[in-house]
């Protein structure tokens, strides 16, 4: 081991990593929401609606799920062109992300309200609540309990894959690091400081979603 | 010279399919051997083989991949070692692979009731024989359908490797791409290719999941 660490040029390009970072927050919150929205149509579709639409998730869920999300950011920023739909990276990547997660959010989102019991929706039904309050009191908040830590680490993974929008240029997180490193020659240091950046980040989400699951969840 | 996208350059890509899955197994092996001894130290008695584990784990998930894979590839020359492509995917995807099914297994060996470590330590046996004898042939069938389910992670995330220089499906993608001009061809063909060898494992994690619950 003759290597001799210097991370000084990584500290001192300081600002353009946090800049990167805003984006791989930027990238990550909108997909969320986005995904999440279409976790809870593609789930409704999947469980209520007629066999033509039914399939249709179906198989938007099996092939997403089945292939890298690597290559989908490739047929939609390299292959779209070539039929004559030109994207930026930038959004290139959030609807290429939104899929991705879009297909994963209706999987857990479908397992989250299958798993209420339909006796228990009955009952209150039997009890006089009307379709509102049973959907609202007996369907959805323990369906949502129960898919919230799995979607919580579904986020996180997400956030983590952002970094493979530097692929196609999005200027993230990653992408600032190679930036850096191809400027400095200093890669080892540049690569190890984004990963601390990125467990931070991970950490951080990983609190911020355990204070939500307890304040909306855990009432008594 | 750009020339049109053929059978021959299909023929490229399916050749290149043996990369990923090489790499998948050589992962997958190292990852094994990572994971179990991770979920024996979880559910050691000791604590800081406990505290060690759990570190390594929430370290590894909290990092993404691409960066694990960079930090290795760049990392290797600090030890001495030749900085090959295959060396730094092979040894990222076994760390990788071991934190994630390290956790799998864990949940699986923890799921055995307390009482069966118990009877067996009334019979004398010692930690590594309750594991061994007691705990570990319970909670296999219980750990078979996700580790399947990560099996399909893992194929999936090796086209990560495309971006160190290693040449599989989708290296071999992005050097087809260059030569035919294609993209949308090419990669939907590397993305069926893909498709191919994960739906097939998700189907049987899927059934396997069923089968082991419902016999349970």
């Amino acid at each position: 081991m003759s290597y001799t660490f210097q991370f000084r040029d990584v500290f001192a390009s300081w600002p353009f990593l946090l800049q990167g970072l805003g984006t791989t927050l930027y990238l990550s919150t909108v997909t969320m929401l986005l995904g999440l929205a279409i976790g809870v149509a593609g789930a409704a579709a999947r469980l209520y609606s007629g066999p033509f639409l039914r399939s249709a998730v179906g198989a938007y869920v099996e092939v997403i799920r089945n292939t890298p999300l690597l290559i989908q950011l490739f047929i939609v920023f390299f292959g779209l062109p070539s039929l004559g739909l030109r994207l930026d990276a930038l959004t290139a990547a959030l609807i290429s992300l939104t899929i991705n997660l879009g297909a994963y959010s209706v999987e857990i989102v479908r397992a989250g309200l299958q798993a209420i019991p339909k006796p228990q929706i009955e009952a209150g039904h039997s009890l006089g609540l009307s379709g509102v309050q049973v959907f609202r009191y007996i369907i959805i908040m323990p369906a949502l309990k129960l898919m919230f830590p799995a979607l919580a680490s579904q986020f996180i993974l997400l956030m983590l894959a952002t970094s493979i929008a530097s692929q196609i240029s999005v200027p993230e997180l990653f992408h600032a690091a190679s930036i850096i490193q191809s400027r400095t020659f200093r890669d080892f240091e540049v690569y190890s400081a984004i990963a601390v950046l990125y467990l931070t980040l991970a950490l951080t989400l990983r609190g911020v979603f355990a204070t939500i699951y307890k304040l909306a969840f855990d009432q008594r | 010279m750009i020339r049109e996208f053929g059978p021959i350059d299909v023929l490229f890509l399916v050749g290149a399919i043996r990369w990923t899955v090489l790499l998948t197994l050589a992962a997958f092996a190292g990852g094994a051997l990572i994971g179990l001894l991770i979920s024996v130290m979880r559910v050691s008695n000791v604590l800081v083989l406990q505290a060690i584990a759990v570190c390594f784990i929430q370290i590894i998930q909290g990092t993404p991949l691409l960066v694990l894979l960079f930090v290795f590839f760049f990392g290797l020359p600090i030890f001495g070692l030749p900085v090959l492509p295959w060396i730094a995917a092979t040894a990222a995807f076994s760390i990788y692979a071991g934190a994630f099914l390290g956790e799998i297994w864990r949940g699986a060996l923890q799921s055995i009731p307390r009482t069966q470590w118990e009877a067996g330590g009334s019979l004398g046996l010692g930690f590594a024989e309750q594991l061994r004898w007691i705990i570990i042939p319970q909670s296999v069938r219980i750990a078979i359908p996700p580790t399947v389910g990560f099996l399909v992670q893992l194929i999936k995330n090796t086209s990560l490797a495309a971006t160190i220089g290693f040449v599989e499906l989708t290296r071999e993608g992005q050097m087809t791409t260059a030569a035919t001009f294609q993209p949308f061809t090419v990669y939907i063909t590397v993305a069926f290719f893909y498709f191919l060898m994960c739906f097939p494992l998700s189907q049987w994690s899927r059934t396997l999941e069923r089968k082991l619950h419902v016999a349970a």
